[in-house]
C-alpha cells in the first residue's frame, strides 16, 4: 500500500488545524499550489525533502509525518479487527481510518497491543499458577490455615454448650490462624508483587523458613547437604550459618561429656565452665541434643526473638513482642547474671517450665561504642515444684493471654470477655501479637 | 467401642486436627489422631478402624504413600479412606484415585460437611446424644 493517501490526508487536516490556506503553506514550503493540492488529495507522492518543508511550515516535526509507518498502523488496525471477528469493523477501510483518524488509529493499535500483552501476561501467569512449587506452597499455607480458621469458627458458632475451656482454646487457635492467613496472604502479594524475582524468597520470612526446617528435622545436627533442600536463598544461608555453630557447640562439648554433666543435674553454667565455653553454647547443646525436650529463645537489646525452639505449651510467638514477664528479659537487663525462676503458661495446654536465661554482651566496636547484648533463655518442661518462690503467672503474648488482670498487660486480649479493667491503656504503636 | 466408631485421623495441621475431633468426638466417633505419614500405615493395622481420614501432605511419608501402603496390607487394604487435600489440582486427584482413596474433601470443608462424609463411609446411622468432646473423650 503507498504510503501517499495517507500522509495527504493528515498534511491537510494539518494544514486546516493551522488555520492555514493551500496558497500560503505552499508558499512557505516553496512548492506550486497545485502540486500541494494533489499532494493532500492523495494523488502524487510526497519526496522526504518536500514533507520536510512541509512539516517546518506548518511548525510541526518532520516525524509527525514520517515517525509512523502507516502502512503498518493499517496492519495493525487489521490485525485488531482479525482480533475480534465479530466486530464488524471494516477492515478493507482500514487505510482510510488510518488516514483520516490517525490519533484514533494509534489509539485503537496500541489498545490491540496492549490485550496482547495482557493476553500473554494471563497465560503466564496460568502457567506460574499451575506449575509453580513456590506459589503452590504459599496457597497450600492458606487453605490451611483457612481451613482450620472455617472449622474452628463453625464449632464456636454452632457449639452452644461450649465450655469456657474450650472456649478459650478454639480462640487461641483461631487467632494462630488469622495470623498464618496474614503471613500467608502477604506472601503471597509479595510474591506477584516480584514476580521476575527470586520468588523463594519472600514465601516466607528467612527465619521462620529456618525453624520449620529445624522443625522438621527434630532439631538436631543434620547432613550438611541437608541445608539444601531449603528453597529460600536466605534460608539456607542461616541454615549454614546454624550447622556451622552447632558443629562448633559439639566439638567444644562433646556428647559424651555432656551426657555426665547432665546425669550430674544439667545446669548449664555448670556444663560451660566446665568445658570453658559461653553459656549460651551450653544451652544450646541442651536444647539441640537429639530427643531434647529443652526449648530455647534467644533475643538481642530490642527484645527481639532471634530465635525460637517452641516446646509443647510454651510456644514463642511467631510476631508482636513476647510476654515480659519471661525470665528472658529479666536476664537481658543484668548481662552476666543468671536468672532462673518457674514460670506457669495460662491454661488450657499451658503448665509450668524452669526457665533458666543469661545475658552475654559483645564490644564489638570496644570501649568506643555501644556494647551488642544477647539473652538466651533455655525451656524446661516439668520442672519439680519450686519450693522457694511463687511460679511466674506469664504468658505468650498479651494478645492471646487469659491473664486478664496482669500488671504487664500492654493491650487487650481477644481472648476475655470480661472488660479488661486492670489493663493499661493500649498503646497505639503495639503491634498485636 | 466397635470398630465403625473408631476413625483414625492422619493430619499435620494440629488446629484442622483439633477442630474435626473435636466435631467428631462430639458426634460420637472415637477419634484418633497421628500427625505424621511414616507410621500411619502402621497404627492402622494396629487399631483397624473404621476410616481414615488422610490428609495429601504429610510430613514423612506423603498421604499417597501411606494409602498405597494401606492398600497393600490385607489388613487395611479395605478399610474406607477419605482423603483431605488442600490442592484442587486434577493429578493429585487423579493419584489419590489410582492409589486407592475412598474418597476426597477440598480444604476447606464445612463441619457439616465432614460430619457427612464420616457417617456416609463408616456406615454409622445418627448417634444420639452428645457424647464425646464434653464427656472427656478428649480435652482442651
Amino acid at each position: 500500500m503507498s504510503r501517499a493517501p495517507l500522509i495527504g490526508t493528515r498534511l491537510r487536516e494539518r494544514r486546516i488545524a493551522a488555520g492555514m490556506r493551500q496558497g500560503d503553506l505552499s508558499r512557505a514550503a516553496g512548492i506550486s499550489p497545485s502540486y500541494l493540492n494533489l499532494i493532500e488529495h492523495n494523488r502524487r507522492n510526497v519526496t522526504p525533502e518536500v514533507l520536510e518543508r512541509l512539516a517546518r511550515a506548518l511548525d510541526l516535526a518532520p516525524e509527525e509525518f514520517s515517525e509512523r509507518d502507516p502502512g503498518a498502523l493499517v496492519a495493525e488496525l487489521r490485525a485488531a479487527a482479525a482480533s475480534f471477528p465479530g466486530s464488524g469493523a471494516e477492515a478493507d477501510r482500514a487505510g482510510e481510518l488510518a488516514g483520516r483518524y490517525p490519533g484514533w488509529a494509534q489509539l485503537i493499535a496500541d489498545l490491540q497491543t496492549h490485550i496482547a500483552g495482557l493476553r500473554q501476561g494471563i497465560a503466564a501467569l496460568n502457567d506460574r499458577l499451575g506449575h509453580d512449587p513456590h506459589l503452590s506452597a504459599a496457597l497450600h499455607e492458606l487453605l490451611s490455615a483457612l481451613s482450620a480458621v472455617r472449622a474452628t469458627a463453625g464449632i464456636l458458632v454452632e457449639t452452644e454448650d461450649l465450655s469456657p475451656d474450650w472456649q478459650r482454646r478454639f480462640h487461641l487457635n483461631l487467632h494462630q490462624d488469622s495470623e498464618r492467613l496474614v503471613d500467608g496472604a502477604e506472601a503471597l502479594v509479595s510474591w506477584l508483587d516480584h514476580s521476575g524475582e527470586e520468588a523463594e524468597s519472600v514465601v516466607v520470612a528467612p527465619q521462620d523458613e529456618l525453624e520449620a526446617w529445624l522443625a522438621r528435622i527434630g532439631w538436631t545436627l543434620p547432613d550438611e547437604a541437608a541445608a539444601d533442600q531449603i528453597q529460600g536463598r536466605e534460608a539456607r544461608a542461616l541454615a549454614r550459618a546454624w550447622l556451622a555453630q552447632a558443629q562448633k557447640d559439639i566439638a567444644m562439648i562433646p556428647e559424651a561429656g555432656l551426657r555426665t554433666a547432665l546425669a550430674a543435674g544439667g545446669d548449664p553454667a555448670l556444663i560451660a565452665a566446665r568445658f570453658g565455653v559461653p553459656v549460651h553454647a551450653a544451652m544450646r547443646r541442651m536444647a539441640f541434643r537429639p530427643g531434647s525436650d529443652a526449648g530455647l529463645v534467644v533475643c538481642d537489646a530490642s527484645g527481639t526473638l532471634l530465635f525460637r525452639k517452641p516446646v509443647p505449651g510454651f510456644s514463642p510467638p511467631r510476631y508482636g513482642a513476647a510476654c515480659p514477664l519471661w525470665p528472658l528479659f529479666a536476664a537481658l537487663a543484668r548481662p552476666g547474671q543468671p536468672v532462673r525462676a518457674v514460670v506457669e503458661m495460662p491454661q488450657p495446654g499451658g503448665g509450668r517450665f524452669l526457665c533458666l536465661a543469661w545475658c552475654e554482651a559483645r564490644l564489638p566496636w570496644g570501649f568506643a561504642g555501644p556494647e551488642l547484648r544477647e539473652a538466651a533463655m533455655l525451656i524446661l518442661p516439668d520442672p519439680a515444684p519450686p519450693a522457694d518462690q511463687a511460679p511466674i503467672a506469664a504468658g505468650t503474648t498479651c494478645r492471646i493471654c487469659p491473664r486478664e488482670a496482669c500488671p504487664a498487660r500492654r493491650e487487650p486480649s481477644i481472648l476475655g470477655t470480661a472488660p479488661a479493667a486492670a489493663a493499661k491503656p493500649q498503646r497505639s504503636a503495639a503491634r498485636p501479637g | 467401642m466397635e470398630n465403625s466408631r473408631k476413625v483414625l485421623l492422619v493430619e499435620d495441621e494440629p488446629n484442622i486436627a483439633e477442630a474435626i475431633q473435636f466435631i467428631l468426638s462430639r458426634a460420637g466417633w472415637e477419634v484418633i489422631h497421628h500427625a505424621e505419614g511414616r507410621d500411619a500405615a502402621q497404627i492402622a493395622r494396629r487399631l483397624q478402624p473404621g476410616l481414615v481420614i488422610l490428609d495429601h501432605m504429610l510430613p514423612g511419608l506423603s498421604g499417597i504413600e501411606v494409602l498405597t501402603a494401606l492398600r497393600a496390607d490385607p489388613v487395611t487394604a479395605d478399610v474406607p479412606v477419605l482423603m483431605l487435600t488442600a490442592k484442587g489440582l486434577p493429578r493429585d486427584r487423579e493419584a489419590a484415585e489410582r492409589a486407592g482413596a475412598t474418597r476426597f474433601m477440598t480444604k476447606p470443608f464445612s463441619n457439616a460437611e465432614i460430619v457427612a462424609e464420616v457417617r456416609s463411609l463408616t456406615g454409622a446411622g445418627d448417634i444420639a446424644g452428645r457424647a464425646g468432646a464434653e464427656s472427656g473423650n478428649v480435652t482442651p
